[in-house]
């Protein structure tokens, strides 16, 4: 497959999932569909630090509930206050106008992203410090204690959670609206890592994942480019989480948005399931995994955890390849790698003139 | 000739082991010198305090008039100063041209040049440089794929790459194929020749060092031994004795 | 914080935070010991060490349920836990044991959720806990209350912790276990079997897991997902003492369980768990601190 037909087939995808919501036999599954693109952002923006670089965060869903609180709790205070808003949360009353609630969305969304960018960059300086076992358990006891004192925190609902306001009529069903949202999130941030993979940045984090003392030795600056990758996939994160909060209407601390034993295991299962360190790896595992959790959840209730648990032994034991990883050890001319069976054999000589 | 690196009473010690030990020397710019010494003599530790991958004791360390004993690893690569691993070091699951075009100088970088794409000229000069070190062939393929000896060249190769003022080269003929040492101390004389490159090496094989160095310090029991020509240390009685005589 | 008033006020109160505290952390640092063992001799950082803890109450809450004294549990718990972790090594660890250590990481943390799951199918939700029997003691005028039971743990953990430490130092397999740790190819070399000696340390661990466990269902409560606390728990008192320090795991693990009751009655209980994350990325960054003035890394 060369890049132009890969151009073709990407655009052609692209427009089908435009017109996904359009399709009449899809609408009732338009939720679920919709969180396919979660999934993809999650495994997307997981694979930046776990593929491409090396670090295994188990951590990330802290960016994903930080975001939808901020977007929330900007929701809420713009227009109402934490009493009032106690007594009409969901409800026809906390209706707001199109334009209240899509001022309220962007202006959260936005300040979630930069929140999260600023604690990422604060947090990464010390935490990427960490290395191997140190920094993947060091992310694991951070997501939970975000969602511990999410859950004790009476500002923002503690336990009890949160609700966020209810998307005005004028704007549909929340199926494709936020259908729509997460599409355009995934394709942008599917883009941007692309193009980011593409230069300089690639390279050095591909460096750092492979021996970072000797990326330190060549004047490499790491701990910038290590920061910079964690605040990149916390900006996306933050933003798919302010959008999902919206979409499932009902915060909780560590179901819904510090949810580290679902979200935060599925993120790194997707991407490994996928091939982790390729670009396409993690929508490919993504899809695959959606669609067997969604089999897990309707045919194996109660159990679908064994399952998931079962899942991530096979796929980490048996498959750590991954899909694509493993159809590039099978076709790499495919993947434009050289794997001239002459070059790898040729002798190499230094002798005269080169 | 004015010193590039300059070594000043640089102290060492790993818990009770002394590793160096009051070791002072020079590197004048635009020479080859020589650091040899028997297994344990302290030559890596010294390159490793030199490159800041460990705190010094005491003593100094200058490059250019500027103490590197305070910074780190990283800050004095950007300063022109730069080393390779007697244990090659590369970057396996990358090809070679791009282990050669992440080893670019990043004395510049900022926030902005992070994003950049390479330029074609960094691109032709990462291929040139392999041609220099013979590796064009196998420019496409993983440099975990490539043999020992080839990735020793490839992290030679990486280092010219990174234009450094001076390079510590630690062993850097362990592993390679007879035939093609000669090939190598020609490349090694040529970086210093044409790119003008200081070069300070740590080398067992004496053959290769009395040709390529044209001054030597000998390091035994991580004190400075013997300093002076090729013929001098050659002719040393110390040196043949710590060589010959062991402890 | 309001509750710190009442420790100024009275002291006494610390009294009975601490004694409660430093008998809990014993049964913390026997979990770590655990751990540090098979992070020492197969490198792989066990994330299901909490769920065997775990697992460990239920065997022993069974029996209790069955009539059978709760201390009877210990034995039982350590031999039932001691086939599951050589069952777990057979199927699936000695796989993972030479690879890439996030495969391990990540292989124990799906085994973590796959047990946890499976407690929670077989033992319900509940928060349950086994009642000893033992009555309580009464000290300072009353004051403190400390129940027998917690001082009957303390002493089955020395005892646990003395018979592992023996076995490790004169048994022909404990050799060959502290063998394989310093280096597993030469231990190869010298004709020890390494495979039955990962299988052994592993099953080790897990009994020494499920003799926790057991105390843990007599002396406090469990349920099906606290596991992952007593993994952290192992592996912040691991990180701070070091590998083989026997000294350094019993110091860390009173020191953590001391910590905790003190947080909980000072911030709220419902603030314990997120102490104890919290803790762990306060400890590993200031470990790191230290470390980056060496010019070296956890790693």
């Amino acid at each position: 497959m060369n890049s132009s037909t890969r151009m073709v087939l990407s655009a052609a995808l692209f427009i089908a999932a435009l017109f996904v919501p359009q399709v009449p036999a899809l609408q009732p599954y338009l939720t679920q569909i919709a969180f396919l693109w979660v999934m993809i952002l999650f495994a997307l923006t997981w694979d930046v630090l776990g593929g491409q670089m090396g670090y295994n965060s188990f951590g990330n869903i802290l960016y994903f509930g930080l975001g939808m609180y901020a977007t929330a709790v900007i929701q809420r205070d713009l227009y109402f206050t934490v009493e009032e808003y106690a007594n009409v949360a969901g409800g026809e009353q906390a209706a707001l106008t199109t334009a209240e609630y899509l001022f309220g969305l962007g202006l959260g969304m936005g300040t979630g992203a930069l929140l999260a960018v600023i604690v990422a960059a604060l947090l990464g300086s010390g935490i990427l410090g960490l290395r191997g076992h140190y920094f993947a358990i060091c992310t694991l006891g951070l997501g939970i204690a975000a969602g511990e004192l999410a859950s004790g925190w009476d500002y923002i609902g503690a336990g009890s959670g949160l609700v966020t306001p209810l998307l005005p009529d004028a704007l549909g069903e929340r199926g494709p609206f936020f259908y729509y949202v997460f599409l355009i999130l995934a394709v942008i941030a599917f883009l941007v890592l692309r193009r980011l993979y593409a230069g300089q940045f690639g390279l050095a984090i591909n460096a750092i994942r492979d021996d970072e003392d000797k990326a330190e030795a060549l004047g490499l600056h790491t701990t910038r480019y290590k920061t910079v990758a964690w605040c990149v996939s916390a900006f996306f994160l933050a933003l798919t989480g302010g959008a999902f909060g919206n979409l499932v209407i009902f915060i909780d601390p560590t179901d819904v948005a510090f949810a580290g034993p679902t979200f935060g295991v599925w993120m790194v299962l997707m991407a490994i399931l996928g091939g982790k360190g390729t670009l396409w790896g993690p929508v490919i595992g993504a899809t695959v995994f959606h669609v067997t959790q969604e089999l897990f959840w309707t045919y194996l209730f109660g159990w679908q955890r064994v399952a998931l648990g079962l899942l991530i032994v096979v796929v980490v034991v048996f498959f750590p390849l991954g899909i694509v990883g493993w159809m590039r050890e099978r076709w790499p001319k495919r993947f434009g790698e050289v794997v001239d069976a002459e070059a790898r054999k040729a002798q190499i000589s230094l002798e005269g003139e080169s | 000739m004015t010193d590039l690196l300059k070594i000043d009473r640089v102290c060492k010690s790993f818990g009770g082991v002394v590793a160096n030990d009051a070791v002072s020397l020079s590197v004048p710019e635009g020479a080859i010198i020589g650091l040899i010494g028997p297994n344990g003599s302290g030559k890596t530790t010294l390159f490793n305090s030199i490159v800041g991958y460990h705190p010094i004791d005491s003593g100094s360390i200058r490059f250019r008039g500027e103490e590197l004993s305070a910074l780190r690893t990283a800050e004095i690569a950007r300063l022109g100063l730069l080393r390779t691993f007697q244990q090659t070091r590369i970057f396996g699951k990358m090809n070679c041209v791009q282990n050669m075009q992440i080893s670019v100088p990043h004395v510049g970088d900022s926030f902005m040049t992070m994003w950049r794409r390479f330029p074609p000229e960094v691109t032709e000069r990462a291929e040139s440089l392999l041609k220099f070190v013979g590796l064009y062939a196998k420019r496409q393929l993983r440099a975990e794929d490539l043999s020992f000896g080839q990735q020793k060249l490839l992290e030679f190769a990486m280092a010219l790459m990174n234009e450094p003022k001076a390079l510590l080269l630690d062993e850097p003929t362990a592993g390679i194929n007879p035939t093609l040492i000669n090939g190598l101390i020609d490349r090694l004389k040529r970086a210093h020749a044409e790119f003008g490159i200081t070069l300070f090496v740590i080398e067992h094989n004496m053959r290769v060092i009395m040709n390529l160095a044209e001054y030597i310090y000998c390091l035994a029991h991580g004190e400075l031994l013997a300093n002076g020509t090729p013929e001098q240390i050659q002719n040393d009685q110390r040196v043949i004795e710590a060589y010959l005589g062991g402890h | 914080m309001g509750n710190l008033e009442i420790l100024v006020e009275a002291p006494i109160f610390s009294v009975q935070l601490l004694l409660d505290g430093l008998l809990v952390g014993a049964i913390f640092a026997l979990a770590a010991y655990g751990m540090a063992l098979l992070w020492g001799v197969m490198n792989i950082i066990n994330i299901a060490q909490g769920d065997f803890v775990i697992l460990g109450g239920y065997v022993t809450l069974t029996l209790y349920n069955a009539g059978i004294p709760a201390l009877a549990g210990v034995p039982v718990a350590a031999i039932v836990l001691f086939g599951v972790g050589w069952v777990i090594y057979r199927v699936v660890i000695f796989r993972v044991v030479d690879r890439d250590l996030f495969i391990s990481i990540l292989a124990t943390f799906g085994i973590s959720i796959l047990l946890q799951q499976l407690m929670d199918q077989i033992f319900g939700a509940d928060i349950q806990s086994a009642e000893s029997g033992l009555g309580t003691l009464f000290l300072f005028d009353n004051q403190v209350t400390l129940g027998k039971v917690k001082l009957v743990a303390f002493g089955t953990v020395l005892v646990v912790g003395a018979a592992l430490a023996i076995f490790l130092k004169k048994s022909r397999m404990g050799q060959a276990i502290r063998a394989t740790s310093q280096n597993a190819r030469a231990a190869r070399i010298m004709g020890i079997n390494t495979d039955r000696v990962y299988a052994m340390t592993f099953a080790l661990n897990a009994a020494v897991c499920g003799a926790a466990g057991a105390l843990v269902v007599m002396t406090w409560v469990i349920q099906p997902f606290i596991g992952l606390a007593y993994t952290i728990r192992s592996f912040m008192i691991v990180v701070v003492a070091g590998l083989g320090n026997i000294a350094g795991v019993v110091a860390a693990g009173l020191g953590l369980g001391a910590a905790e009751q003190f947080a909980a009655f000072l911030l709220g209980a419902e603030f314990q768990i997120g102490f104890v994350f919290a803790l762990l990325v306060v400890i590993l960054l200031l470990r790191n601190a230290v470390l980056k003035r060496k010019r070296q890394v956890l790693k």
